[in-house]
């Protein structure tokens, strides 16, 4: 990436002393209009948490890269999925929240990094690409699309650039009235609600016939894919639905799915956090299994093919 | 017909300030805000307000103005400054800003020599939370929680943040001045010209510390604060320019 900044444009790589530090960089870059992210794993991610609040606060488009490593404390650099809290809860302190995106192939870390810089600018709000160490060691065969042409991207008529010929503006996120206070937190919560309506998405696989449904993100999902396959091998009606946006959650089509099937696993790389998301979506009306290997363990598809059987079996599933 | 000799800088928005009776920033604001309007650089200038005590300077200065956390002022001035290159980018940060919690992002901003201009205003305190010890607090010195005194072996000894950042090679221009009297703030208006003036010419990092009184929680008049900063303060932060690469 500091070879490719250097050779575009205008771009411009900087290499920050520290996580706080690259975050408030880019805080400061868009302020003055710039398209900026910053990435790190786990541990440098809760060190700029502040910057992410002041972002929301702020209404400011930035991208950040979660490749989600072993937790909690230093833990290892295995992949794992237990930043998942974290990501769509906010993270930092306030009330907000942050776009989750949650590539599982290389291909759609393409895909997702553009979305994430179009979510960014379109909702003025920071954006986050949960992968993990796996996705982050991966090498696979993509297309890039087309370079965006920089003069079509949406106009940002806040930015500070000098008040030349207009009033000076003020980017800040000190709202000491309370009753201000409280219009911009409802403010906010109004575009969370927009957001939430217009781009929660899902990947739906063989879950046309499917008497089990896997809820998987991720690394996690492309495993359970796998185990899938095998499952059906053996004349198993599982399927797979793999959230695309961790938030906005896709729980409408989670719910629409309850209709049909009684039972869900969730299969995560931790001890259990999306569940709480799956269960809230379908409120009580479905059986929410779960298995998750934290640690940095990194399941096989046999491994999730016996998981599959084993459950079925023990749910009846085979029975019409 | 009427001669007009004193004015409100063209810079600097028609509100009252907010800061206590005898502070230094209503003067450092000022003084900066004609600064900004004599060199001209008005309508390209973007600053970026502490926390603390200056975290209102939004409402003062009349130029665009972009909030930074407590301490990354230089991050976020390094953000914008990579931006717009040709824009002038200053920081506003107090001593407890930028010598505690922003030490990191300011000794490397420094050593970067990002081309910005820094205003420290050191009023050895945490002023707006009360009046707690900072790391500039001089020994002996009595605030909310060092009651006896700064005390050398349990607080440790006031930092000399303006020399360490002078040891940085990406360091140009750094000063320090106090605005207690007509000729420091003087003094002070002119170093912080040159502070700009060196990120005019692209020379690399400036900074003007700007020793500054705090009569409410010194617990003094205004002039026996301006009086301690001669008699005390600089006994420990001597003014001087402590860096000028720029000849």
């Amino acid at each position: 990436m500091s070879g490719a900044m250097a050779n575009l444009e205008g771009g411009t790589f900087i290499q920050a002393e520290s996580e706080i530090a690259a975050i408030n960089m880019v805080l400061g870059a868009s302020m003055a209009g710039a398209r900026a992210m910053t990435s790190s794993s786990s541990p440098g991610i809760s060190l700029k948490q502040e910057g992410i609040s002041f972002l929301a606060a702020s209404e400011l488009p930035a991208v950040i890269v979660n490749s989600m490593r072993g937790g909690p404390g230093l833990g290892n650099i295995a992949p794992s999925q237990g930043d998942y809290f974290q990501a769509t809860r906010g993270g930092g302190h306030g009330d907000y929240r942050t776009i989750v995106l949650a590539p599982a192939y290389g291909q759609e870390l393409v895909d997702l990094t553009r979305k994430a810089f179009e979510y960014a600018d379109r909702y003025l709000t920071p954006v986050m690409i949960l992968a993990d160490g796996m996705m982050s060691q991966m090498m696979e065969p993509v297309i890039f699309p087309d370079p965006v042409n920089l003069s079509e991207l949406p106009s940002k008529p806040w930015i500070l650039d000098g008040a030349k010929e207009r009033p000076s503006r003020i980017i800040k996120s000190l709202i000491l009235g309370t009753v201000a206070m409280e219009e911009h937190n409802w403010k906010l919560a109004r575009k969370y609600e927009a957001i939430s309506r217009e781009i929660a998405s899902a990947e739906t696989y063989m879950t046309e016939d499917a008497r089990l449904v896997i809820v998987a993100y991720g690394t996690a999902a492309r495993v359970a894919k796998g185990g899938i396959k095998r499952a059906r091998e053996m004349g198993l009606k599982v399927g797979l639905l793999r959230p695309v946006t961790l938030w906005p959650f896709p729980g409408n089509t989670i719910r629409e799915m309850g209709r049909l099937v009684k039972d869900f696993l969730v299969f995560e790389m931790n001890t259990g956090q999306m569940i709480d998301d799956v269960k809230l979506s379908l409120g009580g009306k479905s059986n929410v299994h779960f298995y998750g290997r934290p640690g940095g363990i990194i399941s096989t598809p046999d491994e999730i093919a016996k998981v599959i059987s084993s459950l079925y079996y023990r749910q009846h599933l085979e029975e019409d | 017909m009427e001669k007009v000799v004193f004015k409100r800088p063209k810079y600097m928005k028609e509100a009252p300030f907010h800061y206590c009776p005898g502070c230094g920033h209503s003067i450092i604001h000022r003084l900066m805000a004609e600064v900004i309007g004599e060199l001209g650089i008005g309508e390209k200038t973007i600053g970026v307000p502490p926390a603390g005590c200056a975290v209102l300077a939004y409402d003062y200065f009349d130029t665009d103005m972009g909030e930074a956390p407590h301490g990354r002022g230089a991050a976020v001035a390094t953000g914008i400054k990579r931006t717009l290159p040709d824009r002038i980018v200053f920081s506003y940060q107090g001593d407890g800003d930028i010598a505690a919690i922003g030490t990191a992002e300011t000794i490397h901003a420094a050593n970067r020599g990002e081309n910005i201009t820094v205003i420290f205003v050191n009023n050895n305190c945490y002023g707006m939370t009360g009046g707690q010890m900072a790391p500039t607090t001089l020994l002996d010195q009595k605030s909310t929680t060092t009651p006896g005194g700064r005390d050398k072996n349990r607080d440790g000894t006031p930092i000399d943040l303006s020399e360490m950042l002078a040891i940085t090679r990406g360091a140009v221009y750094i000063e320090r001045t106090a605005v207690n009297s007509i000729k420091n703030i003087r003094k002070t208006k002119k170093a912080i010209t040159k502070a700009f003036k060196v990120q005019m010419a692209g020379l690399g990092f400036s900074l003007v510390e700007i020793l500054s009184p705090c009569p409410t929680n010194w617990k003094m008049s205004p002039i026996d604060a301006c009086r301690w900063i001669d008699e005390n303060v600089t006994q420990t932060f001597p003014l001087k320019v402590i860096k000028d690469e720029t000849g």
